[in-house]
């Protein structure tokens, strides 16, 4: 049985993780902005195994409350031996290039508020010498693309901050996960068009960061094509790259 | 992602829809306002276009899979619509109890399941789904919403909701009552019968003691083995057995062209008919194998390739029936095409909750067909011709191209469901079958 915290829980992918964990029987907290959503996850996740669910409504954005948040999650229950950062805006790309404050906005969203979390969770992990932090990053930080540099930037931030943290925990016995989706058909993407093979279910890619955290796998592309899709869009030379549309 | 949204599952007609709108709350309201006419899309697994709105827009309620509440004494479950009942068997099963109806597919929503009132091979006993429902929470696109039960303050919304195939508004979450299971497996014969006669005589003497009866008809056979086929009745059972492995194959792709041809159908035929297990006086099996065959091959509908398949499935009154299925047998053979799996059950007597319920007392044939253009709607025509002659119906669940005339006779109720229809729903069947039927035709 692990204690398992979530923040972003009203996420397609995080709810889909949970239930994994429910499966399991561990007991979870869940964190995220809107309460009548939270309590209904909440009661489905009861439902299918977890023994205890417990919810907070909080704007993860209000940097200030992630100390009280986190002790309220141990408070009610107990040590924390997982915790999955998983919320998310797409940002509006052409909206973030008018408006300086959106594109800051959307910063914090996706790049400065998950720093501020992983670093306490880092810290008291590594004093207690246990622990795993995972967040939900993306292949598109991976490299910046025209039609969502912003985004794509500030999940580039948040890779390269989880490669430096696993690091840094290594030595102290905490896992660092990073996970990198595809397309994943979420609402966070209900303007896109799906259907074909490179769209998966939140179903599958949170069987597989599930997986990952358990077994504390340092980097999770989900579905695992997208490590080659990848390999082969970072290596296209900048010269070439700058004259594409991707 | 198995099942593409918007599609259905007998990959004809495909229409294109102008937007598809995820739906996953169940506390906030779509926007219905702004667009085109809406249609709850549950997962595809209606076989025409019952479940397509062309141009309009679909809400995909697959999201809306929550329980919400299970009542481990009385086996009452409340739960989201776009639950399906593959996850409610593996939540509930081990608890000891059993969805009360279920469709040959377990991958059915529970919206689905009430917007069609389905029926599985208890229904000589159970009834359909709608007698199961104790009650659901109905969103109209002008934003009230009512928690409908049969007998309740909403009554009228209860009876045009069942059967009403997603045109009286999203069904958001449900109530119902289980069965209860002594575990996941089943006991019960399989016999070969020679003809029809045979088959209303196995039926009438197995009703009473089985809870779930169902056949499958040779189609291709002709002259004194016509109406030849196999009975399978079965009940639950306390035993156990090996669990068999879940999900075996998957259809890679589709082929450029059907596999499902004249010389593939009658070999088929001949060796299910032919197989020794097709006589078995102690039959054991699992949930999964009796109940849905089909589902261990994902996919499997695109064998019939890119032009898709289609379905009839039928209902004729008991007394007209030997003589319409004879009617029916011949018709295909005659047209040189014939169905793969022909599955034949009679219904019991217990009248339908829904206005536009399909399941009625009579012998239901179900049939498939690929689709070979003109030839195979001529015979589907030929087909109705003998349902409306018998004073029968065909299932809109599994309809592309019955006439408006046809749907009108087989669902007299239809003007008076009308009234129930949100202005803001609409389907492509739906339009198909309530378009003006002049005199001569009606
Ligand atoms: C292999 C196979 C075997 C089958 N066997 C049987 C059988 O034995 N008996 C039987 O009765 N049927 C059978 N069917 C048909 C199937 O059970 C029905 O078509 C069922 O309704 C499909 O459910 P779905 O969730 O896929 O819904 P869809 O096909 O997506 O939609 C069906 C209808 O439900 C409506 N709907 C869906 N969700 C909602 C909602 N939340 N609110 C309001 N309306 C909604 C849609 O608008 C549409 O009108 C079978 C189908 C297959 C593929
Ligand atoms: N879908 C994809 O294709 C894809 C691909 C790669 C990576 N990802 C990443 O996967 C993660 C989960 O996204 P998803 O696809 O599951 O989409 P989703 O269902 O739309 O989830 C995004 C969640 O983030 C929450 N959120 C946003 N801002 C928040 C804030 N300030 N405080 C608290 N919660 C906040 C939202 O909460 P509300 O419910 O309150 O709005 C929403 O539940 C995101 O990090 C996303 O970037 C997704």
């Amino acid at each position: 049985m692990q204690r398992v915290l979530i923040i972003g829980a009203t996420s397609a992918i995080a709810e889909a993780t949970a239930r994994e964990f429910a499966r399991r029987g561990d007991r979870l907290f869940l964190v995220g902005r809107r309460a009548d959503a939270l309590e209904a996850i909440a009661s489905d996740l009861r439902l299918r195994g977890a023994p205890q669910v417990e919810i907070r409504a909080q704007d993860a954005n209000d940097r200030s409350a992630h100390e009280t948040m986190i002790d309220a999650a141990e408070a009610a229950i107990g040590e924390i031996d997982s915790a999955l950062i998983a919320y998310g805006t797409l940002s509006d790309q052409a909206a973030c290039e008018r408006s300086v404050d959106q594109m800051l906005a959307e910063f914090d969203t996706n790049a400065l508020s998950q720093m501020a979390l992983m670093t306490r969770l880092a810290n008291r992990f590594e004093a207690r010498r246990r622990g795993t932090i995972a967040v939900i990053s993306s292949v598109a930080g991976d490299r910046g693309r025209r039609s969502n540099y912003v985004y794509g930037s500030a999940k580039a931030a948040v890779s390269a901050f989880t490669s430096g943290l696993r690091q840094r925990l290594y030595r102290s016995g905490v896992t660092v996960v990073t996970i990198k989706p595809g397309f994943v058909d979420t609402p966070m993407t209900a303007g896109f068009k799906k259907g074909g093979p490179l769209w998966a279910s939140p179903a599958d890619v949170g069987g597989a960061i599930a997986r990952a955290m358990i077994s504390g796998r340092p980097v999770a592309y989900t579905p695992w094509f997208w490590w080659a899709i990848m390999q082969i869009i970072r290596n296209i030379p900048e010269t070439l790259f700058r004259r594409l549309s991707l | 992602m198995p099942t593409v949204p918007g599609s259905s599952w007998g990959r004809w007609p495909r229409h294109a829809h102008a937007q598809c709108v995820p739906v996953s709350d169940r506390f906030r309201a779509p926007d219905f306002a702004d667009g085109a006419p809406c249609l709850p899309w549950g997962n595809g697994r209606s076989y025409g276009d019952s479940c397509q709105n062309a141009d309009g827009r679909l809400l995909l309620t697959q999201g809306l899979d929550r329980f919400i509440a299970f009542d481990l004494d009385t086996g009452v479950l409340e739960c989201e619509a776009g639950v399906q009942l593959a996850d409610i068997i593996d939540l509930v099963l081990p608890k000891g109890w059993f969805v009360p109806v279920t469709p040959g597919t377990r991958f059915v929503t529970v919206g689905g399941a009430i917007a069609n009132d389905v029926h599985g091979k208890n229904h000589h006993r159970a009834g359909s789904f709608g007698h199961h429902v104790t009650g659901f929470e109905l969103l109209r696109s002008d934003g009230s919403t009512r928690w409908c039960t049969a007998d309740g303050q909403h009554a009228a919304w209860f009876a045009a909701t069942i059967g009403g195939l997603g045109l009286t508004g999203l069904i958001r979450r449900a109530r119902l009552q289980l069965r209860r299971v002594p575990g996941a497996w089943l006991t019960g014969q399989s016999h070969r019968f020679g003809n029809l006669a045979e088959f209303f005589a196995l039926s009438r003497e197995s009703d009473r003691d089985y809870e779930y009866t169902v056949s499958w008809l040779d189609c291709t056979a002709r002259g004194d083995a016509l109406g030849r086929g196999v009975f399978m009745r079965g009940n639950h059972a306390p035993i156990e057995g090996r669990v068999p492995r879940e999900r075996a194959l998957r259809v890679p792709v589709t082929p450029p062209v059907s596999l499902i041809n004249r010389l593939s159908l009658q070999a088929f035929n001949r060796l299910y008919y032919a197989r020794p297990s097709a006589r078995c006086d102690a039959a054991t099996w699992h949930y999964r194998p009796f109940f849905y065959p089909l589902d261990s091959v994902l996919e499997w509908n695109r064998i019939y390739g890119p032009r898709g398949f289609f379905q009839y499935q039928c209902v004729v009154p008991p007394e007209p029936a030997q003589d319409a299925l004879t009617g029916m047998i011949d018709a295909i053979a005659r047209s040189g095409s014939g169905s793969f799996l022909a599955v034949l059950k009679m219904f019991g007597e217990r009248p339908s909750a829904g206005l536009l319920s399909f399941p009625r007392p009579g012998a239901t044939l179900a049939l498939d067909f690929p689709n070979q253009g003109e030839d195979t709607l001529r015979l589907l025509e030929r087909l109705d011709e003998i349902t409306r002659a018998a004073g029968g119906a065909v299932y809109p669940a599994k309809d592309a191209r019955m006439s408006a005339a046809s749907f009108q006779q087989y669902f007299p109720r239809w003007r008076e469901f009308g009234a129930f229809v949100d202005p803001r729903f609409s389907s492509s069947f739906w339009r198909r079958v309530t378009e003006p039927v002049s005199c001569k035709e009606s």
